[in-house]
């Protein structure tokens, strides 16, 4: 892919953040945490990037340092051309209207003593998107696009169920008609039969408006109904990313496959081999030396070398990429 | 055939809500049974009452504003845990019926050593020195696979990590060996990498311990690969319940069908699973306002004038021993009306 065929690129990003030093400052100065460290990624229009990973691998982080509502410490995001990282405070608040983001907690991330209406009417207010009875034509349009009945404008979050504050979520997001959107984990807060909804109104709406996503989530088997791509992170940084039907059905990287395996299947008859994984995730304030998944490696290779050299993210074959040194000969 | 090891009947626990708008039937006639040794999987989504029929079991529903309403029943060995002295139930409670929460840093004590919440149990109920009771819980740590676990024992909970608390939590409620195991969401926290192992781990005390395992889930796929029977509950009420196998090579109610064909599945070819996912239309009622009839009916595809007006008893599906696999669905009367074929 050309870089104009991509809708946003991010190279190397890094967001450090600085450990605490204690009580009153003293003690002595912690290394930082390296939350995110050196990733890179691409999303072509109308596409959807699955960024998977376990608790404390830094995927939020990624979502929240591209829309800037976290500041990277070095990289380079673009989105359309544009180059976000260098922007002025005004105009990247104007840029604002072509990305936006979901959040997981539809419980906390939605004003409690605000009604609907209010917290849709904001955005289109502040973007100067709608005036007068436009603003609420346009609030009943966008309840109708997200599947709920428009006299829930009236209503407050505590008498919507979290399915409806979700849905409330997303009309809010596209209230502004962005281009791209960060969802960050979208239905994980969500039970079984509304989590589908949500998922197919996601799919819909992409398909309608041809949205481009950023589908940040620790399920894999949504990720896998849901994203063209999928990237896999851990402490960090990228380990594994490629389409997602060949990263599903071939992963190359360890632990790719080891969280795959780990995912309980729904049929009681499924002998699946299950790699079980020795130990937690490290701290990312002290990565282990050279390959940062060594010590819970079960790869029957691996040796010395995974001990203290780093293995690089490269294309093993093509559009696949991995950090491993025997990435050929995967597990 | 043996005994079962809790025999429940008709549990009935309701909650007067605080506007006092009315009564959450919250739990509204639940039976089902578990044997010595085996896994029995509660199922059901947020709201359907399995936590508080566990809850119910141990007696820990906060009066007011629930109740157990009377002519409910709950058996354990014999014993009507409802009708017992307090201080018989507080010989049983920890001791020969233990519960696992989802949530590991609430459910510990950030004040005390993991070591001596592991003990208390010991202490209470088996009258433990403290030389022994700290020998206990370092078995105990070794038992639930912590590493350094002499040197764990005296450390606090906010110094472990996710997984290993869980870990603490199954050695403090295994600390007596109990009959019992009531696991309510026990990985719902975890990352998917730590459930496994957690998962693991109970399987392999199970075999070593012989005690029987209620696991509590909304998760068909820890379901599948734990459990020996199901118990799906919708509203309140068991809707289904079948052995596990059974379960999800036949599901019979709608709302377990629908529930089964929601999930995203990691084990199908990436092509066959874009698209749409089968869901549910609306959403679970409220406990104050269970709909009248069969209480899915509003949601149901096959639904009919009957259902809406007729509460479905449990049916008999017919397969292997009488109530092996029973149903709360009118379709198993008139098969005729389901739709879409059989």
């Amino acid at each position: 892919m050309t870089p104009s065929t991509l809708l946003l690129q991010v190279e190397e990003l890094v967001k450090h953040f600085p450990a605490e030093r204690g009580l009153f400052g003293l003690g002595r100065a912690r290394r930082s945490v390296r939350a995110v460290d050196g990733v890179s990624f691409s999303i072509a229009p109308g596409q959807t990037l699955g960024l998977v990973g376990e608790s404390g691998c830094g995927k939020s982080t990624v979502g929240r340092s591209i829309l800037r509502l976290i500041e990277p410490d070095a990289g380079r995001v673009t989105l359309d051309g544009t180059d976000l990282l260098t922007l002025g405070a005004g105009e990247l608040r104007a840029l604002r209207r072509r990305m936006q983001i979901v959040f997981q907690d539809p419980y906390g991330s939605l004003n409690p003593r605000m009604r609907v209406r209010h917290t849709l009417a904001e955005p289109l207010v502040i973007h100067r998107l709608a005036t007068g009875a436009d603003v609420g034509r346009r609030i009943v349009s966008l309840l109708e696009e997200v599947g709920l009945d428009p006299a829930f404008a009236d209503a407050y979050p505590h008498e919507l169920s979290g399915g409806q504050r979700q849905r409330v979520g997303i009309a809010r997001a596209l209230s502004v008609e962005p281009h791209f959107l960060v969802l960050d984990e979208p239905v994980s807060a969500l039970d079984v039969s509304v989590q589908a909804q949500v998922l197919n109104l996601l799919a819909e709406l992409q398909q309608k408006r041809r949205l481009t996503y950023l589908f940040i989530a620790h399920d894999l088997a949504v990720v896998k109904h849901i994203a063209d791509h999928v990237a896999v992170m851990y402490l960090g940084k990228i380990v594994e990313r490629g389409p997602a039907s060949a990263l599903y059905a071939d992963p190359r990287h360890p632990y790719t496959k080891s969280l795959l395996s780990a995912v309980p299947v729904p049929d009681p008859k499924a002998r699946r081999q299950r790699i079980v994984l020795q130990g937690d995730v490290p701290s990312p304030a002290a990565p282990p030396p050279g390959c940062p998944f060594h010590p819970r490696c079960p790869h029957p290779k691996l040796n010395d070398r995974c001990r203290t050299e780093r293995p690089a993210l490269r294309e093993v074959t093509p559009a696949r990429f991995a950090a491993c040194h025997f990435a050929e000969e995967p597990m | 055939m043996t005994e079962p090891l809790l025999r429940v009947r008709d549990l009935k626990t309701y909650f007067v809500t605080e506007q006092g708008s009315g009564t959450a039937r919250a739990v509204d006639g639940v039976s089902f049974e578990l044997y010595p040794g085996e896994t029995l999987g509660l199922v059901g989504e947020s709201g359907c009452g399995k936590t508080v029929t566990s809850l119910s079991i141990l007696r820990l529903i906060p009066e007011p504003p629930g109740h157990i309403r009377p002519g409910s029943f709950i058996e354990f060995e014999g014993r009507n845990l409802l009708t017992v002295a307090p201080n018989e139930l507080r010989a049983i409670r920890g001791n020969q019926i233990a519960m696992i929460f989802q949530e590991p840093m609430t459910s510990l004590n950030p004040v005390f050593t993991v070591g001596y919440q592991i003990a208390e149990a010991a202490i209470v109920h088996q009258g433990l020195s403290r030389r022994a009771a700290r020998n206990r819980a370092i078995a105990m740590l070794k038992l639930v696979g912590i590493p350094d676990a002499d040197e764990r024992v005296d450390h606090y909970p906010h110094q472990m990590s996710g997984g290993m608390r869980q870990r603490v939590m199954i050695a403090m409620a295994l600390v007596c060996h109990p009959k019992l195991l009531i696991a309510d969401e026990p990985t719902t926290a975890l990352d998917v990498t730590i459930q496994a192992q957690i998962l693991e781990l109970l399987e392999a005390l199970q075999a070593e311990l012989g005690m029987a395992i209620m696991l509590i889930t909304h998760d068909l796929g820890v379901v599948a690969g734990t459990a020996d029977r199901v118990v799906v509950m919708y509203a309140g009420q068991v809707v289904e319940q079948a052995p596990t196998t059974e379960l999800f090579a036949r599901p019979l109610h709608p709302y377990t069908e629908g529930l089964m064909a929601s999930v995203p599945r990691i084990d199908t070819r990436v092509s066959q699973v874009r698209g749409r996912l089968h869901s549910i239309p609306g959403q679970v009622p409220a406990a104050t306002a269970w709909p009248p009839g069969c209480r899915f009916h509003p949601r149901c595809p096959h639904a009919w004038d009957r259902c809406a007006q007729e509460e479905p008893p449990l049916l008999d599906a017919g397969a292997g021993e009488p109530g092996a696999h029973t149903v709360r669905c009118w379709l198993l009367t008139e098969p005729q009306r389901r739709k879409g074929g059989a």
